[in-house]
């Protein structure tokens, strides 16, 4: 079902683009040796033509560009064989060139596709535009003086992959979906850590709305620079609800650069006065074009990772599991590992479940990943192990799960020291059963008497008698049998 | 197309080069004729020709992912008109 | 002894090698001979320490026998666009007047490698936009040829510090640069060698950038012998630049000598246009005759689109420069205008720090390549550019090299052009083409005229073909037997 937004006449469709800076895992800059790490000292990540001192000049770092590729192919898109680095001619004080080294008419990489798998088991494709590359800009700090603006220029030059998505997404939740896929597929190839928080992958929000059945599009804006998945939501929803309510009050939408503020999390026109843009594309005089050999493109992709949505497709067909909670557990490849590590020897419906439902939730209140789990995959297998072999019942096992948290033991170990081992012995179950019956001879007549409720409160008294320890499946089996 | 002055205007503000008043008239008659000279080119029939961008015909030359640069910010600042604290500073900006 | 400073760099490296005099003698009088002809305003800045210095060391490699080659201990000016670590290098424009540079450009680095000896950074036209050097922040460059009329004449530009050192016997070799002609239509200007490589011969790495896809250094001298030995110190590929061509480096000094017998130049019927002086059209038959006497073959070959290249360089040149130029915003270098905003900051700076001609190129630059304007004016320029240098690939079909005049007209007066920029830029005429295609060019001097003043011969070669470039210009030199004319024998 669509999302729409219902406004005072009609409801409206939101319709959002996004595109994606995402920082390329390089240790050197795209066209200089300084170092592209996080968070050095003020300007000591700077190498001249960072700087752009007079005379120096740019030239590009391979790696670079086969991450490029690789994001490419990873995004199923077509690779151009020749592209061309433009200058994007604009002033600004972190901008030391006065013009950004980027890809304009020839980028890297062409047309893909993301795919999206939505709570509700749908899918929906989210197309890609194009990738190209470009030098990231540096960083200008406005509120270390009261009269001027500080300028470090360490991030200045540091590639970044801009991705550009299709039009294709109508709600907030759908981009955040598309933002969580894409940083998954990076991370899978390697070419993008997607960490918002350090700024390797920061996002434009493109948003307009249209009344629900048209096929135009109406005046966008662009939100600048958002830096969480959270906050592009957010934006979204801010703008698209802003958007209608102007076209409801008969105003017009303009088409303009907006802020994210996320104190109070809503968007903003841009305060300064700037003059029109006219960024003056022409072809880098100082680098030729970049021609990519077919066999070189046959090597990168020859060279991937499974990716999510195959891996995704082949635990729905190996592991029988349902196309939801196999998209839960590919979009990290760790929490995959984690799961094929336990599945490979136990029943891989009953470990999902246990990942999802108990190792995530535990996960998220210790507020680490899964790579940090306190309980390794084999210790939460042997747990799985002891459920499958009926040595204890489901609901024990989950109350060994918390003590192995708290204690760091084995599950075998917990199960020992707290006997907890589950009574599968037939003739000491039988024995309980009778004396049960015995000492309640009224309900045992209501059973009797056609009362097949009352079987369940039989298992319970003698599950109490065991301490919950009595297989449950015999109890059932062997009380049946007896009140029959 | 010819240079009025909106058009000096124009073109000097994405230039950031501020055009004293009293010159603009000039410079539009300057830059006029520039253009207007330039444009012969247009008796050229270049339909079908490829655009040329650059003079060499060798590849890309391009460098290993190694950091070898860098970590010195007193040359990076060394001619800076202003800075604090290996910060270059500028005029506050308000976005 | 002859005066040191009469000596070709050939000569000087050979008695240098003989012990005939130091390094630090030679040095000595060409410092000499700067300080006694400052009035021509040849040099921005003179290191006169550097190369006393830098002549001291050479002395001390010779004398335990570890002398570098050809350009060790000769002293040289450099154009002030060449960054020099640790010294001031303007670009002759105000905006770079307090900039020192923290690193060297490659090419005055294989210099210093070389052993060669800096004597001062020579002035030029700001940012190198001119043909006359009167466009410096420093001051206009006098050529040190006077008319019969001896009013002060332009040295041409925008190399023409270099070019005026090197004519008035104050270096015995200059580095400039040649974007649309900035180091051969100087050195037809005062008389000298002037030599732009082939475009990616020598690197770019460090010199101030006008026009990137058309900048190139290369050599000022007294001789073609000397621009070979020069320009074999300085070419070769360089790994900072990525327009840098990864060719063998050569012994340009190797076959100079082995003749043109046999070999066919090209005359273009394109380069007789209209005004051009009767003396230079008569320096160009005798260019012919030259050739021709040593044994080579002379044709007519068509370079149709050569008068657009003059107007395409003109939108493609300032379009690049727009760009190249907008780093200096008074940020990180160069002077800063106090401003209340940013923008205000920007400004300022750039309309007080930018001379006239820089601003009026970086508008036309801006203008040419804005939405709407960029298909029009920059794509058209960078097709005919394409129509322009496959001129040059049919016309090498046939010949080996072309000889042309190297200018319109011998040095003018300074007042003579300035007010208009059109009629100046027409100086760029004949040098302009081989640039487009990115051709070596060599200006050799011919003649003098009526006037006695210096006339040039330009020879244009195949890419990375300056081998025989050197060898034609050789011949040439030869046959034009221009000798030592200097300005100073002039004077008298």
């Amino acid at each position: 079902m669509a999302y729409t937004i219902q406004g005072k006449t009609q409801e409206w469709e939101v319709v959002v683009g996004l595109e994606v800076h995402a920082q390329v895992t390089s240790k050197a800059k795209l066209f200089s040796g300084a170092s592209a790490a996080y968070g050095g000292a003020p300007n000591s990540q700077v190498s001249l033509v960072d700087a752009a001192m007079p005379g120096v000049l740019p030239v590009i770092n391979s790696y670079c560009i086969e991450q490029a590729v690789r994001t490419g192919l990873g995004l199923r898109a077509k690779i151009n064989e020749d592209s061309v680095f433009e200058r994007k001619n604009y002033f600004y004080p972190d901008l030391p060139q006065g013009y950004q080294i980027s890809q304009y008419q020839k980028p890297i990489v062409g047309e893909g596709v993301v795919m999206l798998d939505m709570e509700d088991g749908t899918r929906r494709e989210i197309g890609i535009e194009r990738l190209h590359m470009e030098q990231d800009a540096g960083k200008s700090m406005h509120d270390q003086a009261p009269s001027s603006s500080y300028i470090d220029l360490n991030r200045s030059g540091i590639c970044l992959m801009e991705i550009v998505s299709k039009p294709d997404m109508r709600s907030s939740g759908e981009a955040g979906a598309f933002l969580r896929k894409l940083r998954s597929i990076m991370r899978y190839l390697g070419t993008c850590d997607g960490n918002m928080e350090e700024g390797s992958m920061r996002a434009d929000v493109n948003v307009s709305v249209r009344p629900l059945g048209s096929s135009r599009y109406l005046t966008r804006t662009e939100t600048k620079n958002v830096n969480s998945v959270r906050f592009v939501m957010q934006a979204i929803e801010f703008e698209s609800n802003r958007q209608t309510v102007a076209y409801e009050n008969g105003d017009s939408v303009i088409q303009e650069t907006r802020l994210f503020d996320s104190q109070c999390s809503e968007t903003r026109a841009m305060r300064a006065k700037e003059f029109a843009h006219d960024y003056r594309y022409f072809p880098d005089p100082d680098l030729l074009p970049l021609k990519l050999s077919s066999s070189f493109i046959q090597k990168i992709q020859d060279g991937l990772p499974e990716l999510p949505d195959e891996k995704r497709d082949r635990f729905m067909e190996d592991y029988e599991l349902k196309a939801y909670d196999a998209g839960i557990l590919v979009a990290d490849q760790e929490v995959a590992n984690y799961f094929e590590d336990i599945a490979i020897d136990h029943d891989p419906k009953l470990s999902a479940n246990w990942i999802i439902t108990n190792l995530f939730s535990v996960l998220k209140k210790l507020g680490c990943n899964i790579v940090e789990s306190p309980i390794s995959a084999s210790d939460l297998g042997e747990l799985i192990g002891l459920v499958e072999d009926n040595t204890i019942s489901g609901r024990t096992a989950k109350e060994v799960f918390d003590t192995m948290i708290d204690t760091g033991k084995s599950a075998s170990d917990i199960v020992d020291e707290k006997g907890l081992k589950q009574i599968s012995d037939i003739s000491q179950i039988d024995t309980i059963i009778k004396q049960v019956l015995t000492d309640n001879p009224k309900q045992l007549a209501q059973v009797k008497a056609g009362n097949a409720k009352v079987i369940g409160w039989f298992v319970g008294q003698v599950m109490k008698a065991t301490k919950g320890k009595a297989n449950p499946e015999i109890v059932n089996k062997l009380l049946r049998e007896k009140i029959k | 197309m010819s240079f009025d002055r909106k058009v000096v205007y124009n073109v000097a503000n994405l230039a950031r080069i501020r055009v004293a008043e009293e010159n603009i008239d000039n410079l539009a008659t300057e830059l006029s004729a520039i253009i207007k000279w330039v444009e012969q080119l247009n008796e050229v029939d270049t339909y079908t020709v490829q655009a040329m961008n650059n003079v060499t015909n060798s590849t890309l030359p391009q460098r290993n992912d190694s950091v070898l640069d860098g970590g010195y910010p007193k040359d990076v600042l060394a001619n800076a008109p202003e800075s604090v604290d290996d910060y270059f500073t500028v005029p506050k900006v308000v976005e | 002894m002859t005066d040191l400073i009469d000596l070709t760099i050939h000569e000087a490296s050979a008695s240098l090698t003989q012990g005939e005099f130091s390094a630090e003698e030679l040095v000595l009088a060409h410092i000499k001979s700067i300080e006694t002809q400052r009035d021509l305003n040849m040099f921005i800045t003179e290191t006169p320490e550097v190369a006393i210095q830098g002549a001291r060391e050479s002395d001390l490699r010779r004398s335990k026998g570890m002398a570098l080659g050809c350009m060790d201990g000769i002293p040289v000016a450099v154009k002030d666009l060449f960054c020099t670590k640790g010294i001031l290098t303007t670009a002759g424009s105000r905006i770079l007047s307090n900039f020192v540079p923290t690193y060297e450009s490659t090419i005055t680095e294989k210099m210093n490698n070389a052993g060669a000896v800096l004597l001062g950074k020579s002035n030029l036209d700001e940012f190198a936009m001119g043909s006359s050097t009167t466009t410096s922040f420093y001051g206009s460059t006098i050529n040190p040829w006077r008319s019969k009329k001896r009013v002060d004449l332009v040295p041409g530009g925008s190399s023409g510090g270099s070019a005026a050192a090197v004519a008035a016997q104050a270096a015995m070799g200059a580095l400039g640069t040649d974007t649309g002609g900035s180091i051969r239509q100087p050195a037809s200007f005062c008389g000298v060698v002037g030599l732009k490589p082939t475009y990616g011969r020598c690197s770019r790495w460090g010199i101030v950038a006008f026009a990137s896809s058309l900048d190139q250094a290369g050599p000022i001298t007294r001789s073609v012998h000397d621009a070979a030995i020069f320009l074999s110190a300085i070419a070769g590929y360089d790994a900072k630049d990525s327009t840098s061509v990864p060719v063998d480096p050569l012994d340009f000094e190797q076959s100079l000598y082995s003749g043109i017998k046999g070999m066919k130049f090209g005359i273009p019927k394109e380069y007789i246009v209209e005004n051009m002086p009767a003396e230079i059209t008569k320096l160009w038959e005798k260019g012919i005759t030259w050739l021709e006497d040593r044994g080579a073959e002379c044709m007519e070959v068509s370079l149709p689109h050569t008068k657009y290249a003059l107007p395409a360089y003109y939108i493609i040149a300032p379009a690049e420069a727009s760009s190249n130029l907008a780093r200096y915003d008074g940020v990180r270098y160069g002077i800063r205008e106090k401003g209340d905003t940013l923008d205000e900051m920007y400004q300022l700076t750039r309309a007080k720090g930018f001379g006239d001609e820089v601003q009026r190129r970086i508008l036309v630059g801006t203008y040419v390549l804005s939405a709407g304007y960029y298909d029009a004016y920059y794509v058209k320029a960078q097709k005919v550019r394409t129509l322009i240098a496959e001129d040059f690939v049919k016309a090498f079909k046939k010949v080996e090299a072309i000889l042309t005049p190297t200018t319109p007209s011998a040095a003018f007066c300074a007042k003579e052009k300035c007010n208009d920029p059109i009629s100046m830029y027409l100086n760029d005429v004949f040098t302009v083409p081989a640039s487009l295609a990115g051709l070596p060019g060599i200006s050799v001097p011919g003649a003098l005229d009526y006037n006695g003043l210096p006339l040039g011969l330009q020879l244009i070669g195949k890419p990375f073909e300056e081998e025989t470039l050197l060898k034609a210009a050789q011949a040439l030199e030869e046959g034009a037997n221009f000798g030592r004319s200097t300005p100073k024998g002039l004077e008298v």
